[in-house]
């Protein structure tokens, strides 16, 4: 199967250029902290589909953006059970998971 | 002859010094006094020793020979340009060797008695050793850079005495204002040394004075105002001599000096540090004879001044010590007078074996009235003339002492001050009619108020004391008794076979028509004393109201203090220290307030931008980055 001759590199950067922003607009819009580490994951994989798009389109004959790939994801799930950790403590500290209730740190 | 053991004599009392000041803690307070007299004695018995090898040694054609005993160089600052340390003994420094050993040490002797049980009794006794090292520094340099050092050591030293009672708000401000007034003095001394040593590139005294030196044989030809350089640089030195000298009119911080405990006035205030002075003229005296005579003249008029100016004021003063004060700045006064009246050189010379013959008889009866004043002060406990009278029966050595120092600062044959103002007046006879005229009026009024005191403190009436005065301790009766032997026996020193202004021995002749005059006016001073203040009457109260206008101003000192507050206050505060205060507050301080102000006023405005809110940092960071990534796509 020729994916080349089927989808072109300008579909792979529009979609990964979607999942970058919709996940942008769930991490500055959502309230819910889970819901905002969502937005982060999605933006994350929008990085994840760009390395492999371009690795596969502009140098099908090497692998470094793949492996980019996979440790992104490696990071990402270490950083979402920090995150997740955070979380739960923040959770036990104020007993909410709004963003907006958690403004302690100001002026 | 191997001068070197006179290193002993300048380190032993800084040894001393070091020595009580850190342990002052640790050693019993009873020891201090004594380790300090025990050194004193030393280094005066060494000092004596020194002095007889020296002036015993066979003079040479050229007079005696100035022997530098020890040199060391201390900043080679460039080929030329040398700092040394190093002990210089001539027939100068040797004469005031002895006379500093020997008055510190009967004032160290007598201290252990009148300072007994006061507060910083090992300070004090500290205190004093460094002033006593200083002194014998300053005497013994070889150049004129070493001598500053001292010089400003010495100050330091008075400074530290005089403030020795530092809970007196009176006796603080007499220090600053001695430092304060013998600083702005040394200004000039610096200056002129600098003049001098930049024409002539040397500090070294024996090349500054040596006939073939380049001040007097190869003199610069340069000119400032009408006066060659050399005579504006021996004048700017002066100007340091007459600070520590207290000459007309830097003598404002000497009376104040009073406030010191009485044996420092004795050593520093009397005997040794107020005659720096005089010694730096007579340590560059060819220097000014042969090079600068216009300075001499100077030198004169101011001495003779000072010397009329102080002996009217003492005449008026009620506090004892401030008469012995003014009655000091009046005989350093004469000591200027003769080194102004002098040449260079054998008979010529006259005036400088003079001058240094008074400053050495000088030094004896003067600390010995000092330490007499000191003793009643210390039987009656006020300083004041009106609050004694009668003490001759109850304090008969003070009394004695003191009647013995009376006689010889009027100058009755045969005591010491007799012959050394003789010479004086002689030397000034040969020179200036006027100035002699004035000397021997002063000479009379010498003798008056040294005899109002001696008759108020010892006869008089009595007043009703708060407990009986009785004699002083023993320890303080030996130094008076010495002092008084040394007064009488001091005029009868062969000064003119020994200290010369080239060195050499001359003749001098006794002059019955100066003597008897000077006599007369001495006896006539002392029988008014005599008939105003023997026993108590109303004559002088008569006599002062009649001069009042005089007499006021005689007893304000002229005013001087007030011109001086007038001159500072009124006009350097006013119209220099105050824009400048205005400028360092407003221009300098502004500027870094302004800077912190408008940082802070800055920061509290944008400061809640950090509001907590998470999204909203996101916020800010995702246009930031939005911006940059619009400015860097335009750019390219």
């Amino acid at each position: 199967m020729n994916l080349q001759a089927e989808i072109p590199l300008d579909y792979m950067i529009i979609l990964s250029i979607l999942v970058f922003f919709i996940g942008l607009m769930g991490v500055l819009i959502r309230r819910n902290l889970i819901t905002m580490l969502m937005g982060v994951e999605l933006m994350l994989n929008a990085v994840n589909i760009n390395f492999t798009a371009f690795n596969h389109y502009l140098f099908p004959h090497r692998l470094e953006g793949h492996f980019f790939a996979l440790i992104v994801m490696a990071i990402a799930a270490a950083e979402a059970a920090v995150a997740i950790a955070l979380i739960i403590n923040i959770y036990r500290q104020f007993a909410t998971v709004s963003v907006d209730d958690v403004d302690e740190l100001k002026f | 002859m191997d001068y070197a053991y006179t290193l002993i004599i300048l380190l032993l009392p800084l040894v001393t010094f070091l020595g009580l000041g850190l342990l002052s803690k640790r050693l019993p307070v009873a020891l201090a006094g004594i380790i300090g007299t025990a050194n004193l004695f030393i280094i005066a018995a060494l000092s004596c020793a020194t002095a007889f090898t020296y002036f015993t040694q066979e003079a040479g054609e050229a007079g005696f020979e100035a022997i530098e005993a020890y040199k060391i160089t201390w900043l080679p600052l460039t080929d030329k340009l040398i700092i040394h340390l190093g002990i210089l003994l001539d027939p100068l420094s040797v004469m005031m060797l002895v006379v500093i050993t020997l008055v510190s040490a009967m004032v160290h002797l007598y201290s252990i008695g009148y300072m007994k049980g006061e507060k910083g009794y090992t300070r004090y006794f500290a205190f004093l050793s460094l002033f006593t090292f200083s002194m014998l520094g300053l005497v013994v340099a070889t150049n004129i850079f070493q001598m500053y050092i001292f010089w400003e050591l010495v100050g330091v030293s008075s400074y530290l005495l005089i403030g020795f009672y530092y809970q007196k708000p009176s006796a603080v401000a007499a220090s600053k204002k001695a430092f304060i007034v013998t600083r702005f003095a040394d200004l000039g001394f610096l200056v002129g040394i600098l003049i001098l040593s930049f024409n002539t590139g040397t500090f070294e005294f024996q090349t500054l004075t040596s006939l073939q030196g380049p001040v007097i044989g190869q003199a610069s030809t340069a000119a400032f105002m009408g006066l060659s350089v050399t005579t504006w640089a021996l004048l700017l030195i002066f100007m340091g001599g007459a600070g520590k000298s207290a000459m007309f009119p830097l003598h404002i911080w000497l009376p104040d000096a009073m406030e010191g405990p009485t044996p420092v006035s004795a050593l520093i205030h009397a005997a040794t540090m107020v005659v720096a002075g005089v010694y730096l003229v007579a340590r560059l005296f060819p220097a000014y004879a042969l090079s600068a005579p216009d300075a001499l003249t100077v030198i004169m008029y101011v001495g003779s001044f000072t010397s009329l100016f102080a002996a009217v004021i003492a005449c008026t003063q009620l506090d004892i010590k401030r008469v012995l004060a003014f009655s000091t700045l009046s005989q350093i006064g004469y000591m200027m007078v003769a080194l102004g009246v002098s040449g260079y050189g054998g008979e010529a010379g006259l005036g400088y074996m003079a001058s240094l013959f008074h400053l050495f008889t000088h030094a004896f009866f003067k600390a010995l009235l000092f330490l007499g004043a000191g003793s009643v002060i210390h039987a009656v406990h006020s300083n004041l003339m009106t609050e004694m009278g009668g003490l001759r029966k109850s304090m008969p050595v003070t009394h004695l002492t003191f009647l013995v120092a009376c006689l010889t600062i009027a100058g009755i044959p045969p005591l010491s001050g007799f012959f050394s103002k003789d010479e004086i007046l002689v030397a000034a006879f040969e020179h200036n009619k006027l100035i002699f005229a004035v000397q021997w009026l002063v000479a009379g009024i010498t003798a008056f108020y040294m005899f109002r005191l001696y008759f108020r403190i010892f006869w008089n009436q009595t007043p009703a004391y708060h407990h009986a005065p009785h004699e002083s301790p023993v320890v303080m009766t030996v130094p008076l008794m010495f002092l008084a032997i040394a007064s009488v026996v001091a005029g009868f020193v062969p000064f003119h076979d020994l200290v010369t202004s080239d060195n050499k021995p001359f003749e001098t002749a006794f002059h019955w028509s100066i003597a008897g005059p000077s006599i007369a006016i001495a006896v006539i001073g002392i029988l008014t004393a005599a008939w105003l203040y023997a026993r108590p009457s109303l004559r002088p109260d008569a006599i002062s109201k009649s001069l009042s206008g005089v007499y006021t101003a005689a007893y304000n000192k002229f005013y001087i203090d007030e011109i001086y507050l007038f001159i500072t206050k009124s006009i350097i505060f006013q119209f220099i220290s105050r824009p400048v205060a205005w400028f360092d507050r407003h221009i300098v301080d502004g500027t870094m307030n302004f800077i912190g102000n408008s940082t802070v006023a800055g920061s509290a405005a944008i400061k809640r931008m950090q509001s907590g809110h998470v999204q909203l940092y996101i916020w800010y960071f995702a246009s930031g980055v939005l911006v940059l990534a619009l400015l860097i796509l335009y750019l390219n």
